[in-house]
């Protein structure tokens, strides 16, 4: 190691230093190669997939609400229909203080109890990012006031919503239906029927009625707009859009003005009433008292009066024209009697002497005629005519249940009607095999003793009894109730008429029909069980009057101990049809707890038919009110000589 | 006598490397403008760094090495005793302690190291005459680990791996023996799961997300997935200038500054950063040439350390965005918004010039 190895050697440094720049320069090709390979995997490779992410990153979809569908009367005037209002609405997950958010608004708008109920029950249905209506129907003033002060509230918006409205309010709503928003059940439903993306933006959903069976047509093609937004969520530009289509609007075969005067007849008091075109299937009206107001449930129901309508003892949430199941009592009659005319069983001159009560043989028990001293000389016209009970127990029991259930079958006892709108429920037309099944149980001879009249194990719903009224006004051609009568096209005003359904055909042999009808017709003639509802009319009724023991719509809450002597009363059955000659209407009525089919039933069925086939119109309640008054006054005596039917 | 004058100025001036730059200042202007939401008002703020940029590169490039040798060690001095004021007393931003408070103006003493680390390297070596022994390179170490450390402690990850790498550049070229590199580089690997528990909670997660960036999507995952999807879309041949659908809609963070590049590749597709590389490849590459061609070993380490280092900043930047590498805060060379990364760049630059045409004044010397 001497002194001069340890001097520098330029020249050998110089070599040794290209020999590190070498290397460096080798690192920055391989390193660079890398790069280059990289974008090459990223641009060329990747291209599709990333360009696809871009897309996607860049164009959101926001859906345009279509309108929904209008619903109008048959003469066209419109029981619901759609308006701008402006609601207030909070987006929690965009708040920072929900409370003091809501406080501090409370401040500038009115918000009462009720609309923070709605959004608090609002707002344990949706997610946080969804933007729930604080208030709504802000006037123009309340939603300036609010515009102006916006920057102080972040996360809530003030919307222009379009809201569905019933102009008429109570009027219907069974039928009509109402909308309500969507809940997880329905998106359910909506994925399995392939409707969901249809559904995007779309708040509300047909919950009953017309509004939820013609959910399809009424709820239109949902438009949508492709927006190019930025990294916040901004919409840059619009891309393209595509309108939305409006929902067809629905033509009712209802008639309001007739569903009006009806619906204000029962004057309170709960019932349902059912009248159909019978040779059409056209329902004019459905009512089913008492009934609500369908707004309630638009902006979504507070809890209140969702605690009121839910929990009322009357009931009027549940739709009685479908629902309602009572025993038919004497309405049955007449379909017994075609039953017993058909089979041959009881074909004229046959007549019974009625003592006013009947026996089985070998058995010592009566079957009491709801007149005590028997009729007298029946024959079947007068049998019908004064209700006779006797006639029937003993046609029930030489027809034998089966033969009997087998023929009033085709009038649609003990099955659905079908009607066009959900919630039907079929009645019972016991046979000995459904009690087996349901009792395991014989069949007693008693059982279809009763049945003769409608009693025992019967059971029918408003809307079945109208539609057999139907039937047979309209000898024997069973065509299916509907109440939607056409659908417009939005888009070319095209009407669609539904067609009209035959459901069944009973080839009814033209004497025997005549036989009944007369003894209908007997029924609104002095010394019929309605004579009073047939008086003046201007036009042969056919109808009959009947009675149904309390056991119908279950009421298995506690009874207020007041009201239990007034619902214990028997429920009053009427149905006709007018012209008797030449049936342009056949109505069913029951009056919950009323007793007398022909005292309350039935000046309710004439009131629709006189509307229908008269044009009479109730001047206004109160006039409508004193000479329901008067008609009562005036029949009373003849109620009283017919207690009973 | 202007003409003179002129022709004095320009004899320095480097027309290879001027014109590559010049070039990659173009492209970065065009990026900048699509960049910024087409902001003529940041297009021309950079124009002005740059005019700045090329002011000090000019200025430089005139100045002797010797010159610049001299100021190494009172500027190497100077930059450390504003990193111990900075541990000491310097203002919290972001969670870190990087920047001087000098009441008028604000400045970060890691950015002075980043030249004046290798300066003083280079300086430092040139001074031994004899042979390098291993005493030499633990001073060496010493003056480059000291600066790093008191860096890295801000913290400022990026920048003291900057600095580290420039300083080490300058030591590897220099001579350091390839056992003792290998022999560190096994060693670190050995201490990998040391380092590893010494990092930063934060720091830790970016690796993290660097292996698997859909860990964090909308958090720390973000910027690497959007620059990635930026790149990605972009194809072959980009969706075209202000076409960038990426950058145009915001969904690229930072992409004036530190992910600039993805709103480039965007645009302008794999053509656009073929061509790119090749650009910075010419750079780097005369910057090798003008190292190897230098005369004195003061000029050629610094001007090998300047040159691997602008290669360290363009491949970890482009490493960054397009995910091969962790996301730390280092912007493009020439092509990030920014005044103080082009003014170091001005000096870099100009002092690769004056290594070029100053090297017979050298050799005379």
């Amino acid at each position: 190691m001497g002194y001069s190895t340890e001097l520098k050697n330029h020249q050998n440094e110089q070599h040794k230093f290209r020999v590190r720049l070498v290397f460096l320069i080798l690192l920055v090709l391989s390193a660079f190669s890398a790069l280059l390979g990289r974008f090459y995997f990223l641009q060329v490779f990747r291209y599709d997939y990333y360009q696809t992410l871009a897309e996607n990153n860049r164009i959101s979809i926001v859906p345009i609400t279509p309108n929904r569908g209008l619903i109008s009367d048959r003469n066209g005037i419109i029981l619901a229909h759609n308006f701008f209002v402006y609601t207030l609405e909070i987006t929690p997950s965009k708040t920072d203080g929900l409370q003091d958010t809501i406080t501090e608004l409370g401040s500038l708008v009115e918000i009462s109890a009720t609309d923070l109920k709605r959004f608090k029950k609002l707002r344990a249905q949706s997610h946080t990012f969804e933007s729930i209506p604080i208030r709504t129907h802000l006037n123009e003033y309340e939603a300036a006031k609010f515009a102006v002060n916006r920057f102080r509230f972040p996360g809530v918006e003030l919307k222009s919503r379009l809201f569905r409205h019933y102009p008429y309010g109570t009027l219907g709503t069974h039928g009509i239906g109402y909308i309500s928003r969507i809940n997880e059940n329905d998106l359910k439903q909506l994925k399995e029927s392939n409707q969901l993306s249809n559904y995007k933006g779309t708040e509300h959903i047909g919950k009953a009625g017309v509004e939820q069976a013609y959910e399809a047509d009424l709820h239109g093609v949902t438009g949508f707009q492709q927006v190019e937004i930025d990294a916040d969520g901004r919409a840059v530009r619009v891309l393209s859009s595509a309108s939305p289509t409006s929902g067809n609007n629905i033509v009712l075969s209802m008639d309001a003005k007739m569903q009006e005067i009806a619906e204000h007849e029962f004057a309170g008091r709960r019932g349902a009433l059912v009248a159909i075109q019978p040779k059409t299937g056209e329902v004019l009206s459905m009512v089913s008292m008492p009934s609500f107001d369908a707004n309630l449930f638009v902006d979504g129901i507070d809890f209140d009066n969702w605690n009121l309508l839910n929990n009322s003892l009357d009931k009027p949430l549940i739709n009685r024209a479908l629902k309602g199941i009572y025993p038919p009592g004497s309405t049955f009659k007449p379909f017994v009697a075609m039953a017993g005319l058909e089979s041959g069983k009881r074909q004229p001159p046959f007549a019974i002497s009625d003592p006013g009560y009947f026996t089985l043989p070998n058995s010592r028990h009566r079957y009491r005629d709801w007149k005590p001293s028997g009729h007298g000389a029946v024959d079947m016209r007068r049998a019908i005519t004064v209700s006779c009970d006797t006639f029937f127990y003993g046609l029930a029991v030489e027809l034998g249940i089966e033969r009997l259930t087998d023929f009033v079958r085709h009038f649609g006892f003990g099955e659905k009607t079908n009607i066009d709108i959900q919630g039907e429920l079929s009645g019972l037309l016991p046979t000995p095999a459904w009690k087996q099944r349901r009792y395991k149980q014989p069949w007693y001879m008693g059982e279809t003793v009763i049945v003769g009249i409608g009693q025992g194990y019967t059971l029918v719903t408003p809307m079945q009894l109208a539609y057999a009224t139907a039937t047979l006004a309209n000898n024997g051609k069973a065509i299916r109730p509907h109440l939607v009568n056409a659908i417009v096209n939005s888009k070319t005003n095209q009407v669609n008429m539904l067609p009209h359904t035959l459901a069944d055909q009973l080839n009814l042999n033209p004497q025997n029909l005549e036989i009944v009808k007369l003894g209908m017709m007997d029924v609104t003639r002095p010394g019929g069980t309605a004579a009073a509802v047939g008086a003046n009319a201007g036009y042969d009724i056919a109808a009959k009057t009947g009675t149904a023991q309390v056991v119908g719509i279950k009421q298995n809450e506690k009874y207020n101990e007041k009201l239990i002597a007034e619902r214990h009363r028997d429920h009053a059955w009427f149905i006709a049809y007018a012209p008797a000659e030449d049936p342009k209407i056949a109505v069913a009525v029951i009056v919950e707890n009323g007793s007398h089919g022909g005292s309350t039933a039935g000046p309710i069925a004439r009131k629709v038919m006189d509307y229908y086939l008269l044009g009479k119109v109730p001047v206004d309640p109160a006039a409508a009110a004193q000479a329901a008054a008067e008609a009562t006054v005036v029949n009373a005596p003849e109620v009283e000589e017919e207690p009973h039917d | 006598m202007i003409r003179q004058w002129i022709g004095h100025f320009i004899r320095h001036i480097d027309s290879i490397l001027l014109a590559t730059v010049l070039m990659v200042l173009v492209v970065a202007l065009m990026v900048l403008y699509s960049a910024s939401g087409q902001s003529l008002l940041k297009v021309n703020a950079q124009l002005i760094n740059i005019v700045v940029m090329l002011g000090v590169m000019f200025l430089v490039a005139n100045t002797q090495p010797q010159h610049i040798e001299r100021i190494a060690l009172p500027a190497y001095l100077l930059g450390l005793a504003l990193l111990i004021a900075v541990a000491l007393v310097g203002d919290i931003s972001h969670g870190a302690r990087r920047w001087l408070n000098l009441g008028v103006t604000k400045i970060q003493p890691s950015e002075l190291m980043k030249l004046a680390v290798p300066i003083m390297l280079s300086w430092y070596f040139s001074k031994r005459e004899t042979m390098l022994r291993t005493a030499d390179y633990i001073v060496a170490g010493v003056i480059l680990l000291t600066p790093v450390l008191l860096i890295a402690k801000q913290p400022d990850l990026g920048t003291a791996t900057l600095v580290f790498a420039s300083g080490f550049y300058v030591i590897f070229l220099a001579g350091l023996s390839w056992k003792f590199i290998f022999g560190s580089v096994v060693a670190f690997g050995a201490a990998l799961p040391i380092l590893w528990s010494m990092l930063h909670d934060y720091q830790r997660r970016r690796v993290e997300i660097l292996i698997d960036p859909s860990q964090d999507p909308l958090g720390a995952g973000y910027h690497i997935i959007q620059a990635t999807i930026a790149i990605g879309s972009g194809g072959t041949t980009g969706k075209g200038w202000l076409n960038g659908t990426q950058s145009q809609l915001d969904f690229v963070p930072e992409r004036t500054t530190d992910f600039i590049f993805a709103v480039f590749a965007e645009e302008f597709g794999l053509v656009g950063c073929s061509l790119l590389l090749l650009l910075f490849t010419i750079i780097i590459g005369r910057a090798f040439i003008i190292a190897s061609q230098a005369k004195s070993t003061f000029s050629r380490l610094l001007a090998g350390s300047i040159a691997a280092t602008f290669f360290t900043y363009c491949f970890v930047n482009m490493g960054m965005v397009s995910g091969i590498l962790p996301v730390v805060g280092i912007p493009l060379p020439l092509v990030s918004y920014g005044g103080t990364s082009l003014l170091t760049l001005g000096l870099s630059l100009g002092l690769l010039m004056s290594v070029q045409s100053h090297k017979r004044l050298v050799a005379t010397d």
